[in-house]
Formats: structure tokens, sequence, C-alpha cells
């Protein structure tokens, strides 16, 4: 069980550094995707990383011009930093000071800045080979070489990352919410939004390493998405999202050193698209599932309640559905007669027809009448006393004839 | 310039990028009204689990099962995008997010499972395309351009991006009144009896087709690039859509043709050796020309928004 000893952590000083880094990276990126998903500009994060690439080649060609290890994963990150930085500024600019709409804006900023990338990535290539190596690991992730000093990078970062939110939690859920009213209580909105947007750059640039500017955007996306199933309370879903992100991304790290040619962004993605699926389908409440379920029930009670109308008026049931409900609740035979205890259900049904049929001409109840949708129970509507009035006026009970 | 080197070596790749930016750059003029720019940043991402998967059962590098395998692919985003919009009650943005990660994702998780030693299959290709590598060998100078037995030898992605562009060139001509109207507003349209659903699929599709074409011979930075940002800076220069894909077509070709002669060129000229990537210098210089519409162009202001307020 290669896998099971990767989970326990016993495959060796490489493979546990790198789990734990993910874990902590899938941590923070869902925390932090959350407020930009509830904000609905998650396609922001894709033009941040995409954004990241020049920065990346930049310091390296510097660091390399100055003599120093071209490699080094600090001056990497800063690179990509202000880059990414500079792409959100472009960004901010075209859709404030142009008729762009956002998309097109992340659009632009997102393949103009890649390209920009490659082009750069190609001069690293032409200035000499072997040199260069590692710098396409920024576009899709690569563990293999992860030095102690690369984690404490990333721990650092996303350990501050959450440390910030901490303390902006209030702030940037209402910005998430509701902007108008956050300006309206003299929240400083934009600057909010610059903090978010910079906290996305954190994790996207502490991410580059594991999963690659290419894919940490599901890292920032998916969990949110996954955890939104789960809960209507924004503190739950933040919390739900740190953990999902952290999960998928410990068990792909896991995963990936579980066995060779296993790369470790895709398959952190991968397990969390897993989840995500699994929210989809099994949530309580906003689940497929569950909406099948609702809707299911609802449909039997539609059926029941016309099928024992049609009882007390001596209607024939046609209805294959109909039929097997009643039948199966006891309410009516096999060849669609009434059995007694139908005949009483079907006898409160058309009673209770009735007196909804009062309510809703009188005025006075306006609200109450305003619930009817043909399933209600008028015991939900109306006290004991309100019923009796309304019997008063329609007469004693009647019996159903078959 | 000299036809001898001209024709074989720079004539086809600055055809089919020219070809490919057009192509993206057409329906990007209706995607970007419509606010559905991403669809093609979307699309470009899917492409490459159609191809890893076109490539795993067929066991060869053959360009007809590949196409297939990339358009199957966008079809198959598009319609889990949908769902996952629809069942999930979630954002299209964050929709689109998911779905399309996760394609990329299993795509390079299948590449690295794939023994693709022998064939020339990787992530980095997918990305920057080969355009430098497409040439005509088969050329000797301008005459081939007249000689069969020389246009034989042409690289095929040429003939099959041009044919691309033609597709795309005839789907907005042809429903060009109903593409203008529902773009514009959709329940008018509905209300003069355009199909607007099954016609705004045609458009991703249209789109999805050459995002393929033009991923196969360029790589897919160009094809995000081209769907944005010439119909975008088009889009400063003007308020009306018949001058705006026109603008579109100017800046695409332009784009192209610079980025090519640049990334050729522009290293020479500050002293490296080689050329750089040709597919980031055209994504590149198209952004140069969105800068500078944006910050020049007639029309980049919002309508109707009073002057001097942001």
């Amino acid at each position: 069980m290669v896998l099971l000893d990767a989970l326990l952590l016993q495959l060796g000083y490489n493979a546990t550094l790198v789990s734990l880094g993910a874990a902590l990276l899938g941590a923070a990126a869902g925390i932090t995707g959350t407020f930009l998903f509830l904000r609905k500009r998650a396609l922001v994060s894709d033009a941040v990383s995409h954004a990241t690439l020049p920065g990346v080649c930049v310091a390296f060609l510097l660091m390399a011009a100055f003599g120093g290890d071209g490699r080094n994963l600090a001056g990497l990150l800063l690179g990509s930093a202000l880059s990414a930085w500079a792409g959100l500024c472009c960004l901010n600019w075209l859709t404030q000071r142009t008729r762009l709409a956002e998309d097109a804006a992340i659009g632009a900023v997102l393949s103009v800045f890649f390209g920009f990338g490659v082009v750069l990535l190609t001069v690293i290539q032409t200035l000499g080979v072997g040199r260069q190596a590692g710098l396409e690991g920024f576009l899709l992730g690569s563990t293999a070489g992860m030095l102690f000093s690369d984690a404490l990078v990333i721990a650092a970062g996303g350990a501050g990352a959450l440390v910030v939110i901490l303390f902006a939690r209030r702030a940037l859920t209402l910005v998430a919410f509701d902007p108008d009213y956050a300006t309206a209580q003299g929240l400083p909105v934009a600057r909010i939004d610059m903090l978010m947007m910079g906290l996305v750059m954190a994790v996207t640039v502490v991410g580059l390493k594991i999963v690659g500017l290419i894919l940490i955007v599901a890292l920032l996306i998916i969990p949110a998405v996954t955890a939104r199933f789960w809960t209507e309370r924004s503190e739950r879903v933040v919390l739900l999202a740190g953990v999902f992100g952290a999960v998928a991304a410990y068990f792909g790290a896991a995963l990936s050193a579980s066995a060779p040619n296993l790369p470790t962004g895709p398959l952190i993605v991968l397990v969390s698209f897993a989840l995500f699926a699994l929210s989809l389908m099994f949530a309580p409440g906003r689940g497929v599932l569950a909406a099948v379920v609702r809707q299911r029930r609802f449909q039997r009670r539609v059926h029941l309640r016309q099928g024992l109308l049609a009882l007390a008026q001596g209607q024939p049931i046609y209805e294959a559905l109909t039929l097997r409900l009643l039948r199966r609740s006891g309410l009516a035979r096999a060849d669609g007669v009434a059995t007694e205890s139908g005949k009483a259900r079907a006898a409160k049904a058309l009673r209770d027809e009735a007196r909804w049929e009062v309510l809703r001409r009188d005025h006075a109840h306006g609200p109450a009448a305003a619930l009817y949708d043909g399933l209600r129970a008028i015991e939900t509507v109306l006290t004991a006393d309100q019923i009796a009035e309304i019997d008063r006026k329609i007469g004693g009970p009647k019996e159903v004839r078959t | 310039m000299i036809g001898a080197e001209f024709v074989p070596l720079s004539l086809p790749p600055l055809l089919i990028g020219t070809f490919a930016a057009v192509a993206c750059a057409l329906p990007g003029n209706f995607l970007l009204l419509r606010r559905q720019a991403l669809i093609g940043d979307a699309i470009s991402h899917v492409v490459l689990p159609g191809i890893v998967v076109a490539f795993l059962l067929t066991g060869a590098i053959s360009t007809w099962p590949m196409m297939l395998g990339a358009a199957g692919a966008s079809v198959v985003a598009v319609a889990l995008i949908e769902a996952i919009r629809r069942l999930g009650r979630i954002e299209p943005g964050a929709a689109m997010g998911v779905v399309f990660t996760t394609m990329f994702a299993a795509g390079v998780l299948l590449l690295e499972q794939t023994d693709t030693s022998t064939v020339h299959l990787d992530v980095e290709h997918a990305l920057y395309g080969n355009l430098e590598s497409l040439i005509w060998l088969d050329a000797i100078g301008w005459s081939s351009l007249w000689d069969p037995v020389a246009l034989a030898g042409l690289p095929p992605e040429l003939p099959r991006m041009a044919l691309a562009l033609l597709g795309v060139g005839l789907f907005v001509t042809v429903f060009w009144r109903p593409l203008k109207i529902s773009t514009f507003d959709e329940g008018f349209a509905q209300a003069v009896g355009i199909a607007t659903g099954p016609l705004g699929l045609a458009l991703v599709v249209t789109a999805a087709i050459a995002a393929v074409a033009a991923f196969d011979a360029v790589g897919s930075i160009i094809v995000i690039a081209m769907f944005i940002c010439p119909p975008a800076s088009a889009r400063m220069m003007t308020d009306q859509l018949e001058v705006q894909v026109g603008w579109s077509a100017i800046f695409a070709t332009l784009s192209a043709i610079l980025g090519y002669v640049l990334a050729g060129y522009g290293p020479l000229l500050i002293g490296l050796n080689d050329a750089v990537s040709a597919a980031g210098m055209i994504a590149t210089v198209s952004g140069v020309i969105l800068a500078i519409c944006a910050r020049f162009g007639p029309c980049r202001t919002r309508a109707g928004a009073p002057s001097g307020i942001s």
C-alpha cells in the first residue's frame, strides 16, 4: 500500500515536505478563493496567475545577469508577484477607464502577459541551454526537487495570507455580498477589493512551485464552489473551502508520490474536482440528488391530493401514478374504489378545499389566502376557532358515496 | 525582400498566422459583445485532453482524429459548463473555471501517463505551437506559387487554416443580420422569430472550429489573444459593428505580421542570436495594439459616461 504510506507521510523526506506544503497551500487557496467566488470574480484569478509568467522570467534574467543563481525561489516569486500586480493594475484600468467588460479585460491581460512571458522564456532558452531548467516547471508545477527552504517560503506565504484574512474577514465578506451597502457603511471598497486581489496574488505566487500557474486557478475556485453546496452561511463556506482545499491538495500530493509519472498539480486538481462532483450530486439541500428527491416528494403530494379530491367527487381515476400512490397508502383498492380510510381522507380533502374557497373569497384573510397552493393543510394557516367559523358557513361534513 | 528565402521560410508561417488571427478575431467580436469572451480561453484549455484522447485512440499524430478530438472536447466542455451552471446554480465564471481547469489537468495527467517520447506531443507545444517550423521546403522563389509540384509540398496547416477562415467568414456573412440582432437585443431577436438558442450555440461551435484549427498550427496563446485583443481594440475605435469587425480583422492581421517579423528579426537587432517565440510575440503585439487603442481610441469610454469621471 504505497498510497497509504504516502498518506501517512512514510515516503521519505521530499514527499512529506510536498504533502504538508500542498495541504497548507490548499487551505490558503480555498479560503482566499471563497471571497473571490462570493464576489463573483472567480476568473480574475486566471488573469492573475497567467500574469506571473513574465515576472518569473524577468527575475530569472536579472538574477542571472548579476551573477546570482537564477533559480532562487524567493527572487522568482518576488518577480512573479510584481508582474501579477502589474497585470491586476492593467485589468482594473481596462474595466474602469474603458468600455471593456471585466471578462474581456481578463482575457486580454491573461493572453498578452502569458504571450510576453513565453517570448521571455524563449529568450532565456537562447541564452544558454540547461540554465533555464526549472522555469518550465512554473507552468505546471514541479515538486521533484523541492527544498526545505522552498517549503518554508510556501508555508510562510500561506500562513501570512491566512492571518490577513483572519483580520479582514468581516470587511471582505461584506464587500463580497453587498459592495453598495459596504460603500454606504463607509468602507473603502476599492481598497478592500485590492486587498482581496493581493491575497489571491499571494496564494498564486506561493502555489506556482507546486501546482503551476495554469492550474492554480482550480485551487482558488473549485474548493469554494464545493463548499457552497454544503451550507448557506458565509463563515462556514470559508472554513469548509479551506478544509476541502487542504484535503484535496494533501490527497493529490500523496497520490502523486505513490507512483511515477503522476504530476502533482493535475492530481490535486482532479481530486478537488472529485470532491466537487460528489458535492454536486449528494449535498443536502443544493445537491442534485436532494433536488430529485424533493421533486419526487412534491409530485407525490400533488398526485395524492388530486386523487383524494377525485375520490371525494366520485370521479373515476385513470392516471396510473395516482392510482398506485392511493393503493399503496391504503386509500383505494386496485379497481380505484375508495377504502374506508380513503373515504375519510377524501371527505377531509374536499372539505378543506371548500374551507380554502371561503377563505380566499374573504378579503380579511388576504395574507393567509396568499399561502394557498393546493397542497397546504389549512390547519397550518388558521386557528381552530377560525376554522370553526368557516365551518359554520359551509355546514357539516358530508359523507363520500361510492 | 529576396524571394528565394522569403517564400519558403517566411511566407507560409506569415499566412498561417494571419489566417489564424483573423479566423479567431471574427467570431471574437460577437463573443466580446455577448460577454462570452472567456469561452475562447476555456476552449483553448480543453483542447489538450481532446487531442491526447484522440492520440491514445489512434496511436498516431494524425490531423483529422486530433481535430475531431479537440472539437469533441470543446463540445463536452460547453455542455459541462452549462450543466454545472444549471444543476448547481453556480455563476457562469466559476462553472467555467471548474470545468476547464479540470479538463486541462486531466489532459496533462493523460499525457504524462502515455508514452509520447516517439512523437511530438507535449504541453509546451500545445501552448506555444510551432509557427516557425511550418516551412515550405519545396519552394525556390516567387515562381513556386504557380508551380503545382511545389504547391503540393505546402505545409498542410496552410490550406486547413485557409479553409477554417473561409468557413468562419461564411458563417458570419450568412448569419450577419440574426447574429447582430441577437447580440444586441436578444428579446427583440426572439420576437422577430430568430432562434437565439441554436444561433448562440452555432457561434460557440464556429469559434471552437476556428480555435481548434488555429491551435493545431499556432498554439493556444494566439487563440486566446486573437479571440479577445483585436475585437477589444476595435471596440475602442467605433460604435458600429460593421466597422468594428473590419478594424478587428485589420488589427489581427497587423498583430500576426508584426509579431512574426519582430520575433524573427527583433532579437537580431538587439544583439541576440536566435529568434524568439512567434506565437508569444504575436500575442504581445496584439496587447500593445490594445493598449494604444485603450489609451487613444475615439470610442474608448462607455457610451454616455460623462467625461472627466472615471
